[in-house]
Parts: C-alpha cells; structure tokens; sequence
C-alpha cells in the first residue's frame, strides 16, 4: 500500500521502484490470465472428466429399470458385472454384434475416405480449370448434417429405386441388392474364437510391421517384429485350443453387407474433408522441391508415391484420427438411414442411446459407453501425447 | 502440366473428375428433384426423371412442420456459437500468449475433449441437467453446446494468436498496458478473421447436432435435426417433404459453406493440422 507514495517522494530511486512496480503488475497480469482461464478450466473439468469418471462409476453400479428415472436413483455396486454382461452374457449377442458393426464400419470408411479423398486431391492438384468449382462440389456433403444426408442416402438405396435404378440409364438390368435390409454377412466367425482371433491379429500386425520395416533395419525388424509375430501366430495355431472360449455357445459375427450402404454415404460425405486436407498439404509443398524430383527423373505417381505422400504423415495421422472418431460416435447417419433399432445395421453408439433413453438400463449404458470411450482412447491418447511432444520441442 | 494440350493424361483428368463430380452431386439432384414432385407423381422407378409439373407446395409444407423447430435451431445455434467462441477467444489468448507453469498440460487436457465419443458424457449430463432444472429446454442444450465447443475454439484461437508476435505484445506491457487492455487493444482488432473462423465452425457444428438434440430436448425445444428425423421418420412417408425438409434444414449451413467457403475451410483444418 506504501508502494506508489515512495514513488511519488523520492525521484531518485525512481527506476527500482518503476520496475518493482512493473513486476508486481506482471504478476498481477499472470493471476489475471490464470482467473480468465479458470472459468474454463472447471467447466471442462467438471463436464468432460468429471463425467467420464461418473460414467465409469456409473457402469459399475446396476442402476436401472424401475425408479431408475428418479432424480436420486437406487445404485449399488455390482463391480465389472455390466460388462462381463456385455461381452459374455446371453443378451449381448446384439451389442457384440454392433461392435463387429463398428470395427468394419471404421475400417471401410478410413480405406475408403481416406483413398478417395487422396485420389481426388492429387487429381485437383494438377490444377485442371475450374478447380474452385470442383473443390466446392467435393466438399460441399461434409457441411451437411448426418441427419440431412441420411435422410437423402435412405430414398436414393430404396431397393426398386434410387442408385439401384441407375443402370438402367445404362441400358443394363437393374440392381437388386437390398442396401439397408439386407440380412446376409461375410466374413462370419465365432465369438467363442475372439481370443484367438485377438492373438492372431496381434500376430498379423507383428509381421506386417516386421516387414515394414525390413528395409530400415533388417536385423531389428527380424528381432523386435517378425520373429515374435511368427511364434505368436504358430503358438495360437497349434496350442489354440487351450484358449477359454469367449462364449458358452456359438455365436456368429460378420460383417453385415445391409451397413454397405451406410459406409458408401459416410464416404460421400467425408471424402471431401480429406480431399481438403491433402490439398493443403500439397500446396505447402515448394515448386522447387517438385521441380527437383522432377529432375530427377521421378515420375507423377513417383513423386507423390515416393515424395510428396511421405511428406505429409503428419496429414494423413489427422485424418485417421478424425475419421475413426467420427466412425466410433458415427450415431446421426445411422439413425436417419435404417432407424435406431435395426439389429443388422446396429452400432454400440446407437445401443448405448436405446439401452439408456429407451430401455432406462442406465448402468449398461454407461458400459457401452464406456467401451466406445477406451477404444476413442486408444487412438487418440498416443495423439495427443504425441503432439504435446512437439509442443515441447519448439 | 505444362502445356494444357489435348493429351491422354488431360483427358483421363477431366474424364475421372467430370465423373467423380457427378456421383458428388448425385443426392443433392436426387433431394431437388423429389421434393419438387407431386406426392402422387413420386414413384420408384422414375425416381430419377424430372418432374412432369413442378410442386412448389413442398417447401412450404416441409416449412410449416420445421418452423417452430427451425427457430429454437437458430436460438440455440446463435447463443452456442458466440458463447463458445468469446470463451474461446479468451483462452487462446491465455493459452498462447501468457502461458503459465502447466498450461501446456492443461491445453491438451482442454483438446482431450474434442475427441471423446459424446455418449460417454451423456448420462451425467442428462442428469446434472435434470438436477439444475434445465433438462428439456434450450438453456440446458446451449450451456452443453458452449461447454463441449470450448476445446475446439480454444484451439483455432490459440494457433490464431500464436501468430501475432510477441514483441508487439511485450512492448505493449512496456508502455503499461495490463492483460485486458492488451486483448482489447491489439489482440482483439487483429483476430476478426479468427473470430469468423472459428464462429463459422461452430455454427455448422451446432446446426448439425442431432445427439444430444434427441436425448436432452422435450418437443417444442427441438433442434432442426430432430425435427427432420421426426418428419422423416415413420413408415409411409411422402417423400417430397422429407426431401424438401432436407433441403430447408441444409440451407443456412450451405450458404456459409458455399459463401464464405474459404473460411470454413479453415476452420476445417484448424481443427486437424496445427500450425
């Protein structure tokens, strides 16, 4: 309080005083920052974390059925037993079916989007005329709502019209398939085999990432990837059968071809997103770069095979990382093409709004919840640290 | 591409993107010509043939329906976005510019929640707004747009400010100015595109949001999507109003999109590439 009076007395330590002064006002400035931050920080805090770690709770109780809409419902811990329920129990047979759903849906849709959206932006970026024009038209169904383009993806894959119609035009015969309805599935296992199936997997990526990286590093790649996977897979294929099985009966999973239709519109409308970023990508590539692997001797396709594509890692990272949230809370488009309670085209975020909303089976909503949320985890999780990394560095 | 000649290459160019062009454009063909059909005159097999006579009246048909819908959309989209992205202004000024011990950690804490699945906050929420006494209607669904926009918005703001150099910042505090005059003074003049950015993103984001729309809202608190889905919905529909309804639904969005395109753009890739 003293401060500004000393200030004002004497003019000869006036420059120590000024940058006393000038520091208390930083910090001053620092606590401002902080108390504009912390509105916030507590939102976020309590909305995101708070409610993830509520869900978590949540699952863990078996709050449900009747009183389960009272304000202060009865809740008692039941521990994982949602969960088990889910994965194990006789009337899960529908949500593990929606989480096979979910698994194809994400994989075509990554494939799919994120091969389109590429083609079209290296096409785009030979600067054909009218490029605006094109760039618009490609990009234009990613600013529509998923309620909006379901609604017009349902009428054009009615079975005797629409896309099936088409080949008509063409003088052909038209199609039949059955886009929405269809009950048959390919690629069928049994759900009593998912722990094998899981190892075999593990074993699969092993040796693919072996062979990638064969030329880097042929001894590490051998070591660390390939010879590990080899085992892993022959441990499984001969000593299998000691794997408990998943399930108490056989159950059978596949993809269903009725979410064909659904992964052909998510494609439609998010190609052009990726289009966009590759575009931009692209365009912060320097000419003179093109221009000496042109020189070089590399062709069109080489120089987007062996340059430009391996340039942009950080691009094509982003887009999986979007894409596979979209797929994982992929709820909207669903609901408009088949309606929310299709069990061909289910999907766990589809199960989790009918279990909870429809059903009041709280507890077990909260548990598909939660198993959507570690999956979104698993990917994004390494993201982030990752790009909290980078941060650092600079 | 050097000479724009008639070559094989140009020619598998134009033919593959002429092509790709007309499968994009294919629903949005689709949804006209429907929704200017007479119901009677909509059937299967001419799904695809313009109509005989146009029928206007389906617009405003798919308009009485969607009205009241369309207005408590505009509401909650309008307080949404500015709620969401003042907020956000502010935090992308703290967060790129007077970053303290842990605003780093507490940045990618913030972007962590752009990216859960939102069924995993549902049920608290649904809760915690029946609790607060805002479960059903607009208030409750325009604090939830606002809270769960922060992230992204904190994020274009934050890669925004982190462009304007921070000598004009420190010299600024060396003619004494404090954090708000500083934001109000040079930071806040300069970020006008930042702000329609990141409103533009939002806006879109809000407009299009069917999740909690469904789970949070009573009827006549409805979002547009809920209204679409309800219209169409139901086995024997027309389909002229549905796609009409559609249409009606996709405008605001399609006009910022198709008008002010490069911005939305940038919103699109603030949201995925940083810096």
């Amino acid at each position: 309080m003293n401060q500004p009076l000393r200030v004002g007395n004497s003019p000869g330590a006036e420059r120590p005083d000024q940058s006393d002064l000038h520091m208390r006002e930083a910090s001053l400035d620092k606590l401002k920052a902080f108390l504009t931050l912390l509105p916030s920080m507590i939102l976020v805090g309590v909305f995101v974390y708070g409610f993830i770690g509520n869900t978590i709770w949540t699952s863990m109780t078996d709050w449900g059925g009747t009183g389960s809409m009272s304000l202060e419902p009865q809740k008692n811990f039941v521990g994982l037993e949602n969960y088990i329920d889910l994965f194990t129990g006789f009337l899960g047979g529908g949500f593990r079916q929606d989480l096979v759903n979910a698994v194809y849906y994400s994989v075509m849709l990554l494939a799919g989007a994120v091969g389109l959206g590429m083609f079209i932006a290296i096409l785009l970026d030979q600067k054909p005329k009218g490029e605006d024009l094109l760039r618009t038209i490609f990009l234009y169904p990613m600013s529509l709502s998923f309620i909006v383009s379901g609604t017009i993806w349902r009428w054009l894959l009615a079975p005797q019209g629409g896309v099936n119609v088409l080949p008509k035009y063409f003088g052909f015969e038209p199609l039949t398939f059955k886009w929405l309805s269809s009950q048959s599935a390919i690629l069928v296992f049994n759900w009593q085999d998912s722990l094998r199936i899981l190892v075999y997997v593990a074993a699969f990526v092993l040796i693919m990432v072996g062979l990638f990286k064969l030329k880097k590093d042929a001894g590490r790649a051998v070591k660390r990837w390939l010879i590990p996977g080899i085992v892993l897979g022959a441990l499984v294929w001969v000593f299998g059968g000691i794997l408990p099985d998943a399930l108490f009966m056989e159950e059978e999973h596949g993809f269903n071809l009725a979410t064909l239709g659904i992964i052909m519109a998510t494609i439609w409308q998010y190609s052009g997103y990726t289009m966009a970023l590759y575009l931009a990508g692209f365009n912060g590539i320097s000419q003179d770069l093109r221009d000496a692997a042109m020189l070089d001797g590399a062709s069109q396709v080489g120089y987007y095979r062996y340059v430009a594509i391996p340039m942009l890692k950080p691009i094509t990272i982003s887009a999986v990382i979007i894409l596979s949230h979209i797929s994982l809370k992929m709820f909207d488009l669903i609901f408009a093409m088949t309606g929310p309670d299709n069990a061909a085209t289910g999907h766990p975020a589809l199960n989790m709004y009918l279990t909870t909303f429809r059903g009041n089976e709280f507890a077990r909503g909260a548990a598909i919840a939660i198993v959507l949320f570690l999956i979104a985890a698993m990917f994004i999780v390494p993201y982030l640290v990752g790009q909290y990394r980078q941060q650092g560095r600079h | 591409m050097s000479a724009r000649k008639f070559t094989l290459g140009s020619v598998f160019l134009y033919g593959t993107l002429a092509l790709l062009a007309l499968l994009f454009l294919m629903p949005a063909y689709m949804a006209t010509v429907t929704a200017l059909k007479l119901p009677a005159d909509i059937s299967l097999p001419t799904a695809w043939e313009w109509p005989s006579v146009v029928n206007w009246a389906s617009f405003s048909d798919a308009l009485v329906k969607l009205k009241p819908d369309f207005i408590n959309s505009l509401i909650l989209t309008i307080c949404g976005t500015a709620g969401s992205t003042v907020l956000g202004s502010l935090n992308g000024y703290v967060f790129s510019k007077w970053k303290f011990k842990g605003s780093d950690v507490i940045f990618t804490l913030f972007l962590f929640g752009m990216f859960i699945p939102y069924q995993v906050i549902l049920i608290p929420l649904f809760q915690t707004l029946r609790a607060m006494n805002l479960y059903g209607g607009l208030p409750g669904l325009i604090l939830a747009h606002i809270v769960y926009g922060l992230p992204i918005t904190s994020l274009i703001f934050r890669n925004f400010y982190s462009q304007i150099p921070t000598a004009l910042i420190e010299s600024a505090r060396l003619d004494g100015a404090g954090f708000f005059s500083i934001y109000l003074r040079i930071v806040f003049p300069l970020s006008i595109p930042g702000f329609v950015v990141t409103s533009l993103w939002q806006f879109t984001q809000i407009w299009n949001e069917f999740l909690w729309g469904i789970c949070l809202t009573r009827h006549t608190a409805n979002p547009i999507t809920v209204g679409l889905a309800n219209l169409a919905g139901g086995q024997a529909v027309t389909w002229n109003l549905p796609m009409a309804g559609s249409i009606l639904a996709a405008l605001p969005v399609l006009a910022i999109y198709i008008f002010l395109g490069r911005y939305f753009i940038r919103g699109l890739l603030a949201g995925s590439v940083k810096e």
